[in-house]
């Protein structure tokens, strides 16, 4: 009996001993980035575990493209073929506005703004912390991501890369309840933040005062401010205004728009004025193209 | 050998994509194996490997790093102090006990991160709790056969 009330007391022990190891790691993780190569280590660990865990919804994949019939397949295609020559029209109008945007600052000797670089990832199919909006793409250090760094989908803003891994990288998307992103009104410049809900289809806009000059259907975009995302990308819909007197601020929801639980590809961006990434370490060039800018704001 | 495999397993399954709905019942595995292991063999399974395997899970889900280590650390712990009294109990009351080890794990690990991040928590974050305890049963008689093949092989 004594040898078994002794192992549990070296057992309570080693679990302070581990308990303060936990805090130690959590508060150096927390501050600083030193546990990065820790975290490196480990991932490539379960490299073949997320491997065999994204099998079935691979093949849940390949057999619904499989099982689609012809005349899907053909009014897709259609479909896509008249988008892309919709989107090669505007782009043409798109390159005569920024030669003479680039001009214009020339001439108010403003500085030159340097277009962006994307790099097409793909969605790992695993799930990661159901209480947290993370998402895992196939992106990781190999390919020049840095903690930071702004996602975006086909509609908009996702979210920005949190924790880099190599062979992968995990986004935070703007719907987690810890992530704030700096955006401003389309229609009229206003500033304001929105943050993250906790929920897949709203974001709070904060500090907005009754008096402030904001619509339903109003479209956010990136403001830019703070430097970590590029300017201008759509972000959210104004969705809901409750204007309370007894609070100081406006209440307001607004929508996603990019599609944030849907989609299955997303776009890294290097942004011109962030911590700039080696170009030349990108690995395919051919993947890099300039990314789709919004419709001007003007009627 | 089966102890390893199982725990591979269990990162798999917490791994695997299901569908939105199911996602909110997903239960522990990697705890609920590592439950069963502490009860197999309470001399070999201490909180050190525990803390191993929680820092893989950390990993996994991306999280801050040491949260699941120390969640896991505690869960091994107190199976070791209840695992004599849970090996004479019937399988029900197995299930009870090992319903209220998962809910001290959750709460804890729950715990930790709401300090370190906003995170609303309402009832669905207990639900696992309650399909591991379901699920327990016939996790213990596979892991047990699992053992036992594995030792006449």
């Amino acid at each position: 009996m004594a040898t078994r009330a002794g192992r549990s007391e070296t057992l309570f022990l080693r679990l302070l001993l581990l308990a303060g190891l936990s805090v130690t790691i959590m508060v150096a993780d927390h501050r600083t980035d030193y546990l990065q190569s820790l975290r490196s280590i480990l991932a490539a660990a379960i490299v073949p575990v997320q491997w065999v865990a994204a099998v079935p919804s691979r093949v849940v994949d390949s057999v619904n493209s499989w099982l689609e019939s012809e005349e899907d397949v053909r009014a897709r295609l259609d479909r896509l073929r008249n988008e892309h020559v919709q989107l090669k029209a505007q782009l043409q109008r798109l390159q005569a506005m920024e030669s003479e945007n680039a001009s214009l600052r020339r001439l108010l000797a403003a500085a030159e703004q340097v277009p962006d670089k994307v790099l097409m990832a793909e969605l790992v199919e695993v799930s990661l912390d159901p209480y947290t909006h993370k998402i895992l793409v196939n992106r990781g250090f190999r390919d020049g991501i840095y903690v930071g760094q702004p996602v975006l989908d086909q509609e908009g803003v996702m979210g920005q890369v949190t924790e880099i891994m190599p062979f992968s990288s995990a986004v935070t998307l703007i719907t987690d309840p810890s992530h704030g992103l700096p955006v401003q009104v389309r229609r009229n410049g206003l500033r304001a933040i929105a943050l993250g809900t906790g929920q897949s289809d709203e974001l709070k806009i904060s500090y907005l005062t009754p008096n402030a000059d904001i619509q339903v259907g109003d479209i956010l975009v990136t403001s830019g401010l703070g430097g970590r995302f590029p300017r201008g990308y759509p972000v959210a819909e104004v969705k809901e205004l409750i204007s309370d007197a007894s609070e100081a601020f406006l209440r307001i929801a607004a929508d996603p728009v990019a599609r944030l639980d849907r989609t299955n590809q997303v776009l890294l961006v290097w942004h011109g004025l962030a911590k700039q990434a080696d170009p030349a370490q990108q690995p395919d060039p051919a993947a890099q193209t300039e990314p789709p800018e919004p419709a001007a704001a003007g009627q | 050998m089966v102890v390893l495999l199982s725990f591979l397993i269990s990162f798999v399954l917490v791994m695997l994509r299901l569908p939105d709905w199911a996602m909110p019942y997903q239960p522990d595995w990697v705890a609920l194996v590592l439950i069963y292991w502490v009860l197999a063999m309470p001399q070999r399974m201490g909180p050190g490997i525990a803390w191993v395997t929680g820092l893989l899970v950390d990993v996994m889900h991306a999280n801050l790093l040491g949260i699941h280590a120390l969640g896991m650390a505690l869960l091994a712990y107190l199976t070791f102090r209840v695992h004599l009294r849970m090996r004479v109990f019937p399988w029900w009351q197995q299930a009870v006990a090992v319903f209220v080890l998962l809910m001290i794990y959750r709460a804890s690990t729950g715990w930790i991160r709401g300090l370190v991040t906003p995170l609303q928590l309402d009832y669905s974050y207990w639900l696992p709790c309650i399909v591991g305890a379901l699920i327990w049963p016939f996790l213990f008689a596979v892991l047990r056969d699992a053992g036992r093949f594995a030792r006449h092989l």
